[in-house]
């Protein structure tokens, strides 16, 4: 795709001060020159996860960086309230997809750059799309999302395949607060590491939103909480639903008015039940990696602050500079104050830790016999172990009514159960979190 | 590119190829596991295959509570231990600290949730409820009057409803085993 286009005048100055000369701290594998240069322009492959507040200030930096193979995902529309943020999106642009918004105007922006949307969840995308890229950067708003793409890529890591291991940078910001980290898969802490740093999201005592409010949102999360299953029984409350909002709204509004409390209103009750934090422009410009010149790279070391995520997408593609190792927060609520620290690695991370075993065994063998083999074995010392694959429980050795329905496996060949090189998962209260088994038949 | 895959023969790393169970899924598989209840609590699963919907039965061996069978559903979606699993009640039941439609006030399921508490804290936790009610905390604000200012009458009231009686024109659902 670059071929047919040429890059205007003087267009990579800047970036190939960097990229012509090792810099003190460059990699000693750099090689300067054209070769990383192709590299970056013709052949790194990039996926973009989001495009909504960091979303827009990724894309648009990785473009004028350099990189020219973008993808990217996102599965919202355009609501007019993204617009003081998500710059790549104008008034005409509303109910539109963002992913296809945004892709349409970056490659309108900045020619020569592909930019490949895809309107939808990531959930849809098998191993496989995600095996093409070379790097992931995220900035999405949900736990839940984060979560299923750092299992995805520790998963996709195949010990045979250099290839598959995928840095994936990820950003997350929250009013004046923000984080971006490295995640090397398998080899650095990953996201399910970290799970217990995370804030909770605010949840009020259930029995002060019954009997005792004294805030708006103790009224909103009544009428959310108690009030809709009340009323509307199991209809699932839709918080994307203007009707349902309304409703809360209303029902939110009659309660304040009982306890002579003042502002519930429309933006309130939305803001609580989504449990959205105000986004702000200028943190997720930096999180982003707006505000970093690309000079800093060549001066930045592992404990350096300055770090965000389309700095670090540059520099691992390029290996010019040292990569964040590996967490970056910024906190701008009392002035500017960030700090650069290694979060470590969980032995016991149900996504990235526990042991991993590949186990040969006869296609003859039962389950019991396993169990067996897996209680003598001396390198893992496990006593009681309770076994399943993703779609099956084998055997768990309690509660006793669980034991009770999966004892009949016991008898059975572990071939009937788990595919050839398929995994099962052992759990034991002697081991720390699970272990995996990988296991053939002979 | 960087070259990591070096820096992970370094690290020698094993093999560490993880299965597809998602995370969710193993801890509770290792939550329930290694549950440690006494034998006022059992646990039942409608669908054994399911491990992410349950109830659980509390008959507690003391307290005002004695003799009755309480059944409490939990129902835990893929973001846990992010999120606290939703238990309600599924029983119409006179308690401070249980709404008529079910709902409980019990700190560790709302507010105070970490993600390294575990399926055993929260049933232990419900448990508690049934040995010290807590007037203070309402949820049923009027069964919570009644037992700060009538203690008498509260316990009346409590076995009159366990034993399926209406309580102020309040119908509740009998619950007595013993």
């Amino acid at each position: 795709m670059g071929s047919q286009f040429t890059d205007w005048q003087g267009r990579y100055y800047h970036i190939d001060q960097v990229l012509d000369k090792p810099g003190p701290r460059t990699d000693p594998a750099f090689l300067a020159g054209d070769g990383v240069k192709d590299f970056l322009r013709n052949q790194a492959k990039i996926l973009v996860i989001g495009a909504g507040g960091l979303g827009c200030e990724i894309l648009a930096n990785l473009a004028l960086t350099g990189f020219k193979d973008i993808h990217v995902i996102d599965m919202d529309t355009i609501d007019i309230s993204n617009l003081n943020r998500q710059f790549l999106f104008r008034t005409k642009d509303v109910g539109k997809p963002k992913a296809t918004v945004a892709a349409e105007f970056i490659m309108k922006r900045v020619p020569g750059v592909k930019v490949t949307p895809y309107f939808g969840k990531i959930q849809d995308k098998d191993d496989d799309y995600y095996l093409q890229f070379n790097l992931v950067i995220c900035g999405l708003d949900s736990v839940e999302a984060r979560r299923w793409m750092n299992a995805t890529l520790v998963n996709l890591v195949d010990p045979e395949n250099p290839e598959s291991l995928k840095p994936l940078i990820d950003g997350g910001t929250e009013g004046f607060k923000g984080q971006a980290r490295v995640i090397l898969p398998t080899i650095t802490s990953c996201y399910e590491c970290s799970l217990d740093m995370l804030n909770k999201p605010t949840a009020f005592p259930i029995c002060t939103i019954a009997n005792t409010p004294r805030l708006p949102e103790h009224c909103i999360e009544w009428a959310s909480v108690l009030e809709w299953p009340r009323v509307k029984g199991d209809k699932k409350l839709d918080t994307d639903d203007p009707e349902h909002i309304g409703w809360l709204y209303t029902a939110a509004s009659a309660r304040a008015k009982e306890f002579n409390i003042e502002g519930v209103t429309w933006s309130l009750t939305q803001g609580v039940v989504k449990n959205i934090i105000p986004a702000i422009a200028s943190t997720n410009a930096i999180i982003s990696g707006k505000s970093r010149t690309l000079e800093t790279t060549e001066s930045v070391d592992n404990t350096h602050p300055a770090a965000a995520c389309c700095n670090e997408a540059f520099k691992i593609a390029t290996s010019s500079a040292a990569y964040l190792n590996n967490y970056f927060m910024l906190i701008g609520t009392d002035g500017v104050y960030s700090y650069t620290f290694e979060h470590e690695k969980r032995d016991d991370c149900p996504v990235c830790g526990g042991e991993s075993l590949e186990l040969s065994i006869s296609s003859e063998f039962t389950v019991e016999q396993l169990i067996e083999l897996l209680v003598e074995k001396q390198d893992i010392q496990i006593k009681k172990p309770s076994l399943s694959t993703p779609t099956t429980q084998i055997y768990l050795q309690a509660p006793p009514q669980l034991e009770e329905a999966t004892r009949p496996n016991l008898t059975k060949k572990v071939s009937e159960l788990v595919p050839p090189e398929g995994e099962v998962t052992v759990t034991a209260s002697t081991l720390p979190f699970n272990l995996s088994l990988r296991v053939t038949y002979t | 590119m960087i070259k990591i895959w070096s820096m992970k023969k370094n690290e020698d790393a094993a093999a560490k190829k993880k299965p597809k169970t998602s995370a969710a899924q193993i801890r509770v598989q290792k939550d329930l596991t290694e549950l440690d209840l006494p034998s006022t609590m059992k646990t039942n699963f409608p669908d054994p295959a399911d491990l992410l919907n349950f109830t659980l039965t509390i008959t507690p061996d003391e307290g005002m509570y004695k003799g009755g069978a309480f059944v409490f559903s939990f129902a835990i979606n893929t973001n846990y231990p992010h999120d606290p699993p939703k238990v309600k009640c599924t029983q119409t039941i006179y308690h401070p600290n249980v709404d008529l439609e079910g709902n409980v006030c019990l700190n560790i399921l709302r507010e105070d949730w970490k993600p390294v508490l575990s399926l055993n804290s929260v049933m232990v936790g419900l448990q508690y409820l049934f040995l010290e009610p807590n007037a203070d905390d309402p949820l049923n604000k009027d069964a919570a009057q009644e037992m700060s200012r009538n203690r008498d009458a509260f316990l009346q009231n409590v076995k009159y409803s366990m034993q399926g009686r209406s309580v102020k024109g309040v119908q509740f659902d009998k619950v007595l085993v013993r």
